[in-house]
């Protein structure tokens, strides 16, 4: 009997609620492209991870007697450079580049952003004066921005990372400010400051988590974009110097040798598009997931 | 109407002070004495001090920003510490070939851009459908450097139909449109994809407006309620697109500049950093920046004019 009532109150219990992130998720798995990003981006992590375990030749090992090798030679097989350097090697090393790159220079623009983004929202007084300044970084063509910055602290990869970070702030100040002056009006935001909690907890425990969606698809396409950038500013000679094997700085070299060993520069290029690529799909997918009508002004 | 532009324009001069301060303290800010640029390895201490005072170094950062401004509203943006040559001249010399080359792209890219979108959006979920989103995504994610050198190894070094680069041959001629074939390309096939991808969109959600079931309804040719009815209002988010990714353009030359060495403002730049030669990085930053920004006000006015619906107030 004691069992029946049992089953009984199974039956009935309603069905347990996914958890919103499961949801999401599930609903970027059924998105074939942003499925196919995801897994160009986890190969790509893995190379990054593993690379000296996937090489049998330093990215930087020359060997004079074996350069301009084509595609398919024996114990290269993506060929090697002018100095007779791998490319596989030299393509799994720029991978881990680009990554670490990426990262460094997204998550930094992500913090200073984010900062700005609920100052201005959250206090009325300065967001006139921080959004002014936002303002006044939009007025830049973002490279130039990069540019004018790197002209300012000299050529590097350390700088091209820094000058990226701050081209990310504007863009992620603005949708952010944008998140906390719709999420500021709620109730239970009113509420909260009525019970007298801190301006600090409601930011940072009841604004910030719910601007969170918008954060994660402005983080994923600024990822291709700091890859994009990185290679671009490399290969003009802003970023990586030689003999960094950084794809862009890798296709500035190739340029010289389009006759004879094109694929030194067609390689990088390559990876740098499925890269570039796979972010843009997944941050696509996890826009339509997290909220179709989400509006990202970047 | 007049209120918005007259509003524009103001905010405009704000925006323009605060980017020639910015670019101005940036270069100020900047590690590494100018004095020792121009003086070189063997300037003694008394030379870099009589450089200094020669470029009014030696005063106070605001005063010499003011000069700097009063310099740029007479056309003066100071003298290049390599060459010793105004950079106005430098900038008035080099800009034809970056505004060649920016036109030319935004010409690509509104063609192959508007097409594409609007074959896509009508002939929704067939193979033209899914090549033109293809090409939208491909487009966007192809480093621009990247397909600017790999059209040059497949139609300049290859096929020998184009010229590897320069942009030195009038625009009239032959050559001048053979040279600026390939750069043009490079440039606008991201400007093209994003076009494409916003026409789609835009076209898609006025195709399923009532207004254009009523016209249909009414027996309406399929031609006339594309063209006539449905582009205009489709336009809008696009025009806005346009004018957003022809300032991107100008931006997006500098690169394509260097791909094709065409002796460009973007060149000049990128000389100027690598040199380290402030007064011409300031003046060109500077003046790519307020094309950018006179183009979104440009844009902004356009756009009220197409929709009178928006209001900015």
């Amino acid at each position: 009997m004691s069992a029946d009532i049992a089953l009984n109150e199974n039956k009935t219990k309603p069905p347990k609620k996914e958890k919103y992130y499961v949801q999401t998720i599930r609903r970027v798995l059924k998105n074939k492209l942003a499925v196919f990003g995801i897994i160009i981006i986890f190969i790509q992590v893995i190379l990054a991870i593993f690379a000296p375990l996937l090489v049998n030749y330093g990215p930087y090992v020359q060997d004079l007697s074996q350069t301009k090798l084509g595609i398919g030679a024996e114990g290269h097989f993506l060929g090697t450079d002018n100095y007779g350097r791998d490319m596989w090697s030299r393509l799994v090393y720029g991978a881990r580049i680009s990554l670490i790159v990426g990262l460094a220079a997204v998550g930094i623009g992500l913090i200073g952003g984010i900062a700005l983004g609920l100052i201005s929202g959250y206090y009325k007084k300065l967001d006139g004066i921080i959004m002014r300044i936002v303002d006044l970084l939009f007025a830049f063509p973002g490279i130039l921005l990069a540019m004018l910055i790197i002209a300012m602290l000299g050529t590097s990869l350390v700088n091209v990372v820094i000058a990226i970070s701050i081209w990310s702030i504007p863009g992620c100040a603005r949708i952010v400010r944008g998140s906390v002056l719709s999420v500021k009006k709620q109730e239970y935001i009113l509420a909260m400051k009525s019970v007298g909690a801190s301006d600090i907890r409601i930011i940072f425990k009841h604004i910030l988590p719910n601007c969170t969606a918008p954060i994660i698809v402005f983080a994923t396409m600024r990822m291709a974009t700091a890859i994009l950038s990185t290679a671009a500013l490399s290969f003009l000679g802003l970023g990586a110097q030689p003999p960094t094997p950084e794809w862009g700085a890798m296709i500035a070299a190739g340029q010289d040798f389009m006759w004879d060993a094109p694929h030194m520069s067609i390689i990088p290029g390559i990876a740098i598009m499925l890269t570039v690529f796979a972010f843009n799909v997944v941050g696509d997918g996890l826009r339509d997931a997290l909220d179709p009508n989400m509006n990202l002004d970047m | 109407m007049i209120g918005l532009i007259v509003r524009r324009f103001i905010q405009l001069l704000l925006l323009l002070l605060g980017i020639s301060f910015l670019v101005f303290m940036s270069m100020h800010l900047a590690p590494g004495d100018p004095a020792t640029v121009i003086g070189g390895p063997t300037a003694t201490a008394s030379d870099l001090e009589a450089i200094r005072k020669d470029l009014g170094l030696d005063r106070p950062v605001l005063v010499q920003y003011v000069d700097y401004l009063g310099g740029i509203l007479h056309g003066d943006f100071g003298y290049s510490f390599q060459t010793n040559q105004s950079v106005s001249d430098a900038i008035i010399t080099r800009f034809p070939n970056t505004l060649k080359l920016a036109t030319a792209s935004m010409v690509v890219a509104v063609i192959i851009g508007i097409i594409a979108g609007i074959l896509s959006a009508m002939k929704q979920n067939s193979w033209i459908d899914i090549s033109s989103t293809t090409f939208a995504l491909a487009g966007v994610s192809i480093p621009n450097f990247w397909l600017g050198t790999m059209l040059i190894l497949i139609f300049a070094v290859n096929l020998q139909w184009l010229p590897v680069g320069g942009l030195s041959s009038p625009i009239y001629t032959i050559e001048g449109m053979k040279q600026l074939i390939l750069p043009a390309i490079t440039l606008g096939t991201a400007s093209a994809a994003l076009i494409a991808r916003m026409c789609r969109s835009a076209m898609l959600e006025v195709i399923k407006s009532d207004y254009i079931r009523t016209a249909r309804a009414k027996g309406v040719k399929q031609k006339s309620v594309i063209w006539i009815h449905a582009l205009r209002n489709a336009m809008i988010p696009v025009v806005t697109v346009i004018g957003i990714n022809f300032g991107g353009l100008l931006g997006g030359t500098i690169i394509t500049e260097q791909v094709f060495a065409i002796n460009g403002v973007g060149r000049l730049m990128i000389d100027a950093i690598a040199a380290r030669d402030f007064p011409v990085v300031q003046g060109t930053v500077l003046l790519v920046a307020a094309i950018f920004v006179i183009v979104n006000l440009i844009v902004d006015i356009i756009y009220a004019f197409i929709d009178p619906r928006i209001s900015y107030d």
